[in-house]
């Protein structure tokens, strides 16, 4: 029996000696690159001193974050990443009564959502001015957000002809224009079916100039411009040598259709649109185009000098503009290399008519006649933005980086991983003519559970970067809505919002300050019901109406002391209205036979509680 | 005692020397102040409240802190205790102080021009009559609205009296009180007739001083 036992027990060596080679040979725990230098980390002194604003501090910078298919934009400080608001555009946000008063509602009109891409600061000579926040949605809309309260004024459109406004709303240095670009080329007018056999040819793209009014910010139609069918993707209005153009980029150039991740990459270069905006200007305002959708279209075909096409590689997503105006940085998403391209080169070329063909009748410039430098980034870049000091910071979507590289002598100094999938990023004050360095921030599309897990749907990651020294430093993950695509910095003190409505400024025909004015007044089926709001009374306290009749509550919060809201919850009507510290607000429903408690939905005062009332339906 | 009266009579009649003529008018035109500057401030901190709201309460109006805001504030605070709302119409102060402090001035203008020792006392004893008055009515009304809150008040407090010199701690609010620069001018108005009469007493001869 003894040598079966010794026998199993050598096999039992044999084996564990097996096992232990097997295990030694295993993969290890994570990839050389981590191993090497511990990736997504930060040093914790550094780190924590860069990014800790105490309690009661301020911070550095306004972050104004696009939220995506949420319809919002949020806003963050810098550098503490702390959520400070959510601006309402897009989509109704009960926590500010957006889209349930009568104003805020019209503004929405019938599309109640909207996927919010690029915020656009308000600009003059190329440096934010802290007046407007412009931002695009996807409807082929652009609505405007003042500054001065942080709420959203206007939203204009949807632009006629326009499909899909992803390249968007991006300003011209004056904020002269805010642009639109059909992410989707459509048949035009809409509303004309045509099959997909025919895209190359009757599938139209469209380039719009969205007018500000300088004082106002008011925005109207200002110009269109018939592209080729291209999907355009991203865009940045010229600056300094460069004034007076916008850069699109566009993919698709192949003009093809069905599976576009294989159709539309075939190419090695698409194009970069350049379009010459004061060319439109002057041409619409001459009255030229073709009526198309109720608005004049203007065909670069019949406009020499008004479009150009600038090849590169390869499917581009993010076209910037360096502080400087004269170099153009193109991300061709599916190269290891980004492509800067030189405005004094372009206009020589123009002039040289140093073309390669054309694209309906849009000439081609010579890719080799216009390019500076192919700037050996990293795998997939997307954007850039730039420093005070003469360097570039490109997102690397494939290899989930940032790199550094220097404009001019085009070395990549210095790279640093993001954790995960970085798509925009954004630089202080990064696309403008005086770019501040100190901070940049990685907008990445992935988290994977560097967070406390919340359940399958995820947050996306925002992550601050230290850009002030030669080396990037991770300092700060932050976890935001979904999604930011772009979004921009700007110094704290170029803003100066006000904190209460000042009563003197409060034009509303039915805003009434006394409670001695408050009250019912009727006129036919339609009762106007004028309503005061200061703690901790809902004046008046009960109010009776009539079946059928159409009620219009205009409620007015008579405070002018910072902080001190009012809300008007009315239970089963879906009403839910705040106003401010001196607004005016009206909301309009049709009664219903009843007996209905309203009240004061946010919390003011001690006697907040008390702050409530009864709508008796007769 | 007839020679003192002899004597007081004489004293109070003799002319004033420059220096006390000019003390006087420099007294005279220190009133001045009164129509530029507060008299008092009150000030209250709360925890919501770290900025604080201030009174300033003038000769002829309130004036709150916060570009004015502070007044409506403070009304709406103290609606919940059931004090009345400082309202300027309820300040008669406003309606006579101003035209006092005016006639105050011109009798000082009259004393300077006179001259005499006697029309220096008159002013003198007029300017701390007046003092002593304004101020038992500043103490008074702060009394008044600390005392008549109305019985429905949300929120019961025992009457209070609210500091008129100095800090005090009413209810969550740190309170300080203490005047200012128009009340300061006037005590220094005071200060220079005092110093006028001590002047005019000590520059006469020997046998004219009263009791010498």
């Amino acid at each position: 029996m003894s040598w079966i036992r010794s026998r199993s027990a050598a096999f039992t060596a044999v084996g564990v000696l097996a096992l232990a080679l097997f295990v030694s040979r295993c993969a290890p725990s994570a990839p050389k690159e981590a191993r090497k230098a511990a990736s997504g980390t930060s040093d914790i002194a550094v780190a924590a001193q860069k990014t800790y604003v105490a309690p009661g501090d301020l911070d550095e910078y306004y972050f104004f974050a696009s939220g995506g298919h949420s319809g919002q934009v949020y806003v963050y400080g810098v550098p503490s990443m702390r959520h400070l608001s959510t601006i309402p555009v897009f989509t109704p946000y009960p926590a500010t009564g957006y889209g349930f008063d009568d104003e805020s509602k019209k503004m929405l009109g019938d599309l109640t959502w909207g996927d919010v891409h690029h915020p656009s600061l308000s600009e003059t000579n190329g440096d934010y001015d802290g007046r407007w926040l412009f931002v695009n949605e996807m409807n082929g809309r652009v609505a405007r957000i003042d500054l001065r309260d942080f709420k959203t004024k206007q939203i204009f459109g949807p632009i006629p002809n326009v499909s899909g406004n992803h390249a968007s709303a991006f300003v011209t240095p004056n904020t002269e224009y805010s642009v639109v670009a059909s992410r989707f080329s459509i048949p035009i007018p809409k509303g004309t079916a045509v099959e997909v056999a025919k895209y190359a040819t009757d599938y139209k793209g469209v380039i719009t100039g969205v007018k500000i009014d300088p004082k106002s910010g008011e925005m109207s139609f200002g110009w269109q411009v018939l592209m080729p069918p291209f999907d355009y993707d991203l865009g940045d209005a010229g600056k300094r040598v460069s004034d007076g153009f916008v850069f699109f980029t566009s993919y698709n150039t192949e003009r093809a259709t069905g599976k576009l991740e294989v159709t539309s990459t075939q190419r090695d270069r698409d194009y970069i649109a350049m379009v010459d905006w004061k060319l439109a200007e002057k041409a619409a305002a001459e009255g030229k185009g073709t009526l198309i959708g109720g608005v004049k279209v203007l065909n670069p075909k019949d406009l020499p000098g008004l479009v150009y096409l600038l090849p590169c590689g390869k499917s581009p997503h993010g076209v910037d503009v360096a502080p400087d105006g004269n170099w153009i940085v193109g991300s061709g998403k599916l190269q290891g290399v980004t492509t800067v391209f030189n405005f004094e080169k372009i206009q020589t070329a123009i002039r040289n008519k140093d073309f390669t063909g054309d694209e309906d009748g849009i000439p081609v410039l010579k890719y080799e006649s216009i390019k500076d430098a192919e700037v050996p980034v990293g795998l997939g870049p997307l954007h850039t933005q730039f420093g005070p000091d003469g360097y570039a910071y490109t997102s690397l979507f494939v290899d989930s980086a940032v790199a550094k590289w220097k404009l001019g002598s085009w070395e990549v100094v210095d790279k640093i991983p993001m954790s995960y999938s970085i798509g925009h990023l954004t630089a202080a004050e990064g696309d403008t003519v005086n770019p501040d360095g100190k901070y940049l921030v990685g907008l990445n599309k992935l988290s994977h559970g560097r967070h406390l897990s919340v359940g399958p749907s995820q947050p996306e990651s925002s992550q601050l970067v230290d850009i002030s020294d030669e080396k990037m430093k991770l300092l700060y993950d932050a976890f935001t809505e979904p999604e930011p695509h772009y979004a921009q910095m700007v110094k704290a003190d170029k803003l100066k919002p006000i904190e209460v409505y000042p009563k003197e400024d409060n034009k509303h025909p039915h805003a009434v300050w006394d409670v001695k004015d408050a009250g019912v007044t009727r006129n036919g089926n339609k009762v106007l019901v004028k309503m005061v709001a200061v703690r901790s009374t809902l004046t008046p306290t009960d109010f009776e109406v009539k079946d059928g009749d159409e009620v219009t509550i205009a409620i007015t919060n008579i405070e002018q002391t910072t902080d001190e809201l009012h809300g008007l919850g009315i239970l089963d009507y879906n009403i839910n209205i705040v106003v401010d510290p001196g607004e005016t607000k009206t909301v309009t429903f049709k009664a219903k036979r009843g007996t209905f408690a309203y009240y004061c939905t946010n919390f003011c005062s001690a006697l907040h509680q008390e702050m409530q009332g009864y709508m008796i339906v007769r | 005692m007839q020679a003192f009266f002899a004597r007081l009579n004489q004293a109070l009649a003799r002319p004033l020397g420059a220096t006390p003529r000019l003390l006087v008018l420099a007294a005279a035109l220190l009133l001045v102040a009164v129509y530029i500057f507060p008299l008092w401030n009150l000030t209250m901190f709360a925890p919501q409240y770290p900025e604080g709201l201030r009174l300033d309460i003038y000769s002829y109006k309130l004036v709150g802190g916060n570009g004015g805001q502070d007044i409506p504030e403070i009304n709406i605070l103290n609606h919940y205790i059931g004090m009345r709302d400082l309202a300027t119409d309820d300040f008669t102060e406003f309606k006579w102080l101003p035209f006092a402090v005016g006639a105050l001035g011109l009798l000082y203008l009259r004393a300077a021009v006179m001259g005499t020792l006697g029309g220096l006392l008159d002013v003198l004893v007029l300017n701390v009559y007046f003092s002593a008055f304004a101020l038992w009515s500043f103490g008074y009304k702060m009394y008044v609205y600390g005392h008549n809150l109305a019985p429905t008040a949300a929120v019961k407090v025992a009457p209070f009296m609210p500091p008129m010199f100095g800090a005090k701690q009413l209810a969550n609010f740190e309170v300080y009180s203490y005047p200012q620069a128009a009340s300061y001018a006037m005590a220094l108005s005071s200060l220079l007739l005092l110093a006028a009469l001590f002047m005019a007493s000590r520059n006469a001869p020997a046998e004219d001083r009263p009791g010498a």
